[in-house]
């Protein structure tokens, strides 16, 4: 039985340039800036908008960062945007510096994060961005897992005070999620409810885990999955309250596993109760060319590889 | 204020420099020292700061509809937070917790702790100008007709993201910024000849389509009416940068005239060679 049906697949990259049209015309003090990708980021609606409150900074990370800082001194909500490499590991000082330690109310946005943005290599896909940015005190980590909650996050961001880390990618993926959804920072979405184990996603991979879900459902387990949108502050309880009932875990991310979410929830149980425990993300290396299904395959981001790990941490409880 | 009670201030506050790096045995007293009178001139006469009926300043965190002041080379902070205190943005006496445990100022200076006056943190070099950029853009979107300053020293300008935004500034008509560049040709390992040649800043910066101005920068009169020449060219379409020659430690002769005491807290004995050079002209803290 499919769980979730899907009638389109789009990019979350469209879905954080729909969000972005929309706050043209909903919040003026919101304002745009990018490093010379105003069509992989999908600007062109918020540009024709409110061309005004756009800021183009020539391929120039850094500058872009402290301007935004700037900018938000001031009192505007400055959404800094270029590729995941170039918005978070170039320019890390700076966002720790003028962002985080200044608490400017900056929103990095970030896409082709990840293995998904495919045949550009391993220069581009950054895999660690989560763990750079989580350990910036302050900072919150969102990472949506399809177009409407993309859209969703970008436009409930704008309403929080305090820096952002925003996190998207390049292809396309099934548009499952409710349109005109409301996001709540930080509050995880219980999507499939089990009792063998709980699989905590992020991500891209949030529709792999669903599809592993039918999968061990053929196999007469049931599993739980959940939608941690918001890597930092994780939501404890909804976790806690889950691997009580299931008393095992996978956590699944296009990420290295040292330093992103599984880490962050391995670090909660441990304090509390450590049930057995599996990490789907890429292993200590880096990723390569190549078609981005054929990556998530290759690097065992995919509903078979959290299959295999559900039924390891079963079979250890 | 006329020039002369700009010098009684400013040697108040070259004072106040080497007491709070005395007293805490660590701190950058020979940039502090250079750009002394500066920031007096700016804080005391060039700057359209907010206030309150009596006069007294009002500390607005946006600065917006009041000109806005950044300091990228943060490490010159007892100098900021002596003018600061001295303006009335906080308690003169709170200068003696300078790099001290649980104190707002902090050795390079941060909005974190909430001390009146700063807006940003500084300190990894390179910053401030994009800062600045990005606040004289919101005043533009604001109608705010205010203007933002920028210091950096010659150092600094070793630092990439400087240039990125050199280039930025004019190409995108921010017109509202006056930028100054503290050349005191010293930096930590030696004379920034020696180091990392700037070779021609003002060929550099006009090359990059900026307006360009020199003074000295130890000579308040000049000091001031540069700044008010700054200021009459501001709105023109292109971004303005002071080149502005110091000596690193004016004011206290055995300071001047080398990087030694770029880094350097003085000894007891030091501390007394030197006051004895400077008028307490507005009592200290």
């Amino acid at each position: 039985m499919a769980f979730f049906t899907y009638e389109t697949k789009k990019d979350t990259r469209s879905g954080f340039g729909a969000g972005m049209e929309y706050l043209s015309q909903h919040n003026p003090n919101v304002v745009a800036l990018c490093a010379d990708l105003i069509g992989s980021l999908k600007l062109e609606g918020f540009i024709k908008n409110s061309p005004e409150r756009f800021f183009q900074t020539g391929i120039a990370e850094a500058n872009m960062i402290g301007i935004s800082a700037g900018l938000a001194v001031a009192g505007k909500i400055p959404y800094a945007t270029t590729f995941a490499n170039f918005g978070t590991g170039r320019v890390y000082d700076q966002i720790r510096q003028s962002v985080a330690y200044s608490g400017t109310n900056v929103k990095i946005c970030c896409s082709h994060a990840g293995l998904t943005l495919g045949e550009d290599g391993a220069t581009h896909q950054i895999l660690e961005d989560i763990g750079l940015m989580k350990m910036l005190p302050g900072m919150v980590v969102i990472n949506p897992c399809d177009y409407n909650q993309t859209k969703a996050a970008t436009i409930a961001i704008a309403e929080h005070e305090g820096p952002v880390y925003l996190r998207f990618g390049r292809p396309v993926v099934p548009v499952f999620t409710p349109e005109d959804q409301k996001f709540e920072i930080g509050k995880a979405i219980n999507l499939i409810e089990g009792s063998d184990v709980s699989i905590f996603a992020t991500g891209h991979l949030v529709w792999e885990s669903i599809q592993a879900a039918e999968i061990l459902l053929e196999k007469g387990i049931k599993a739980e999955v959940i939608n941690i949108h918001t890597i930092k502050p994780l939501d404890s309880e909804a976790i806690l309250k889950s691997v009580a009932k299931t008393k095992c875990l996978v956590s699944a991310e296009e990420h290295q596993i040292n330093g992103g979410l599984g880490d962050s929830i391995a670090q909660l149980l441990i304090q509390t109760s450590a049930y057995p425990m599996e990490f789907v993300g890429v292993n200590d290396s880096f990723g390569e060319s190549g078609k981005p299904a054929e990556l998530m395959t290759k690097y065992g981001l995919d509903a078979n590889n959290i299959v295999e790990k559900a039924l390891k941490a079963i079979s250890r409880k | 204020m006329q020039t002369q009670e700009l010098e009684q201030v400013a040697s108040q506050v070259r004072r106040d420099i080497l007491r709070m790096v005395h007293a805490c045995q660590s701190g950058h007293p020979g940039g502090s020292l250079g750009c002394t009178d500066l920031l007096v001139g700016l804080f005391f006469k060039a700057m359209n700061l907010k206030s309150d009926a009596n006069g007294k300043v009002v500390f607005d965190k946006t600065g917006n509809g009041e000109d806005v002041f950044y300091l990228s080379n943060g490490h010159i902070s007892p100098l900021l937070y002596s003018v600061l205190s001295r303006r009335g943005y906080f308690p003169i006496n709170e200068l003696g917790t300078f790099r001290k445990l649980n104190t707002r100022l902090q050795g390079h200076p941060t909005p974190h702790e909430h001390l009146e006056g700063i807006r940003i943190a500084s300190g990894s070099l390179g910053q401030g100008l994009s800062v600045a950029i990005g606040t004289a853009q919101a005043k533009k979107l604001n109608k705010d007709a205010s203007l933002v300053y920028c210091l950096m020293g010659d150092g600094e300008q070793n630092e990439g993201q400087v240039w990125e935004a050199a280039m930025y500034a004019p190409h995108h008509k921010v017109d509202n910024l006056i930028a100054i560049i503290d050349v005191n040709g010293q930096q930590i390992d030696g004379p920034t000849e020696k180091v990392m040649s700037n070779r021609d800043l003002a060929a550099k910066y006009k090359a990059f389509g900026w307006e360009i101005l020199s003074m000295n920068g130890n000579n308040m009169s000049e000091v001031v009416s540069t700044l008010d020449k700054a200021k009459s060219l501001a709105g023109k379409g292109t971004p303005i940068m002071i080149l502005m020659q110091t000596e690193m430690g004016a004011g206290v002769d055995f300071m001047m005239g080398s990087h030694k005491w770029h880094g350097v807290a003085p000894n007891d004995q030091q501390l007394a060679d030197a006051l004895a050079q400077l008028n307490e002209t507005l009592g200290d803290y």
